[in-house]
């Protein structure tokens, strides 16, 4: 199995990069530039059992268990929520499935991103975090 | 902008009068473009809200004791200054409802149970969900067809359409008034003769035009006018539903409960009058003397004056929008008012939106509400600021300030 570093030194990890940011528009600009860079997702996988749908943005997410981790793919429509999705799987990628199932991902409301989060907000993002713990723990079931 | 050196009126004094307009978010003034989604409070509204639950809150109609009575007073005084506003005929043809949705819903209760199976209703391709929705279900329920008067690619209803559509078959129309999305002023007197011409009635969905210009219900010959309160400077959760009071009358009641009978037995149970018939259990009742105070308020306003101003933002907004390369606005209606949409190309309306918000500015993104109008445009949304006439040309100036850095951050 390649090993991980610990789920919480991540988190910690970009809590400490985005502490360098001044103010709101730097946030942004490096979500942007993380949304950039994010692998763009297979097209055969924008399938329809992929799609998490949100009132503003779409969401696929490509999940699978390899050697003992979860590995997650994923794309968006829009640019921002990409970045988050860059954030989520820089921090869940190669982890145990109990451990993504258990963790409460603290880093987010750190950051400042809890309101991309929000129910209200119906972005996919909150979809896909839910869809991240569900796929790992339907992989701990198939154990 | 020289033309608008000289506002027709004071806009600086208008907002002294909505404290939510003077504050900063994220560490910027707040710039206030979602109007089309709800409006801001001005102060008289506010201390309505306060004086209304420390001095005056008890429950209403049934009471003998003092506060009751003035609680009474004050909503009645309420409904009666909404109605002479609308120039309707009476104060029974002012129905409390929750809003618009509420109101809408109502009619396609109350009066759809007076409709036969193979009877139709027609609404137009702009409509917002809670003008499709409702009678859709309806439709199901009792066998009715409804049909969708198609609309240009400017966002015009087509007037041939309409015609063609109507029969004697045609019940009921129900259109918006002005498009929460494109900002198309519909010709809705001419729409509401040609209705009753084939013997159908008319509902207006007044959402998007109570804000925006004064309305005369007699004048138009409406059935039905539908609005929220708190699109008009009032509260959430308190709307008007006018409807013509002989119609109002034949309409079976909407919901049972306290406030709506004259007598209950358990054999049989007989309805009070109107308007009280379509209100039953408790009211909103500060929601209903709060929108009293916010159509005070409106009536201190001079609304032809407010017409120009605001068309004058939407102008200006759009031909500065229209330099951006690859920016699109959504509905070009020759009658058009309040409102700019606008999607970019490659860029999705929601990043757009986000670090507008982060700037301070609040604007609108997606499909609001209208989805069937995004498929005929073949787009996922757009970015909508929605203007009220406090707001200002210089406001337009950050705003475009605060788009150019967005796209540019977004390259």
């Amino acid at each position: 199995m390649e090993t991980s570093m610990d789920i919480n030194k991540i988190q910690e990890e970009i809590i400490s990069e985005f502490e360098m940011f001044d103010d709101w528009m730097e946030k942004y600009e490096y979500l942007i530039e993380l949304g950039k860079d994010l692998p763009i997702i297979a097209e055969e996988l924008k399938t329809e059992d992929r799609l998490i749908e949100g009132c503003q943005s779409r969401v696929w997410l490509n999940a699978a268990l390899i050697d003992g981790g979860m590995s997650f793919s994923a794309d968006s429509d829009a640019i921002i929520t990409k970045g988050i999705i860059g954030l989520l799987i820089r921090v869940m990628n190669h982890q145990k499935p109990e451990i993504i199932a258990s963790n409460d991902l603290f880093f987010i409301k750190e950051i400042g991103l809890q309101e991309h989060l929000s129910p209200s907000r119906s972005n996919g993002l909150l979809g896909m975090v839910k869809r991240m713990k569900l796929e790992a723990i339907k992989s701990l079931n198939k154990k | 902008m020289s033309a608008l050196q000289n506002l027709p009126f004071n806009v600086r004094e208008i907002r002294e009068q909505f404290p939510a307009l003077r504050q900063q978010v994220y560490g910027k003034n707040l710039i206030y473009f979602d109007n089309g989604a709800t409006s801001q409070k001005p102060q008289l509204v506010l201390d309505a809200i306060n004086h209304y639950y420390s001095k005056e809150n008890a429950n209403i109609h049934r009471g003998v004791h003092y506060l009751s009575q003035r609680a009474t007073t004050e909503y009645e005084a309420a409904r009666t200054r909404i109605q002479k506003r609308l120039n309707a005929k009476s104060s029974n043809e002012i129905i409390f409802t929750k809003g618009t949705t509420d109101g809408i819903n109502l009619v396609a209760s109350s009066f759809g149970n007076m409709l036969q199976a193979g009877d139709e209703i027609i609404i137009s391709a702009m409509e917002h969900h809670s003008n499709i929705v409702p009678w859709q279900m309806l439709c199901e329920r009792k066998g009715l067809f409804l049909r969708v008067i198609p609309i240009n690619f400017e966002g015009e209803i087509l007037q041939d359409e309409y015609e063609k559509l109507l029969s004697k078959k045609t019940k009921l129309v129900a259109i918006t008034h002005i498009s929460n999305t494109l900002g198309t002023v519909n010709p809705i007197k001419e729409m509401i003769a040609k209705a009753h011409n084939v013997g159908a009635k008319f509902l207006v969905d007044g959402a998007q035009s109570i804000q925006h210009m004064s309305i005369d219900v007699r004048d138009l010959n409406c059935d039905f006018f539908v609005f929220s309160g708190h699109k008009v400077f009032g509260p959430t959760g308190i709307g008007v539903l006018y409807g013509k009071e002989d119609l109002l009358d034949q309409m079976p009641p909407y919901q049972g409960g306290g406030d709506m009978i004259a007598k209950v037995t358990f054999e049989r149970t007989t309805y009070n009058e109107l308007p009280y018939k379509f209100e039953a259990g408790t009211p909103h009742i500060a929601g209903g003397i709060c929108l009293g105070k916010a159509f005070e308020y409106i009536e201190s306003i001079d609304f032809k004056a407010v017409e120009v101003h605001e068309r004058a933002l939407a102008d200006y907004a759009s031909q500065v929008l229209e330099t951006f390369e690859g920016l699109t606005i959504i509905g070009d209606a020759k009658n058009k008012t309040s409102v700019v949409s606008f999607s970019l190309k490659d860029l999705h309306p929601f990043d757009i939106g986000t670090l507008l918000d982060k700037q301070g500015i609040a604007v609108r993104t997606g499909h609001h509400c209208t989805q069937p109008l995004m498929d005929f445009y073949k787009i996922p949304g757009t970015v909508r600021a929605s203007f009220a006439f406090y707001n200002t040309i210089e406001e337009i100036d950050a705003f475009v300030i605060a788009l150019e850095r967005s796209l540019n951050m977004l390259k």
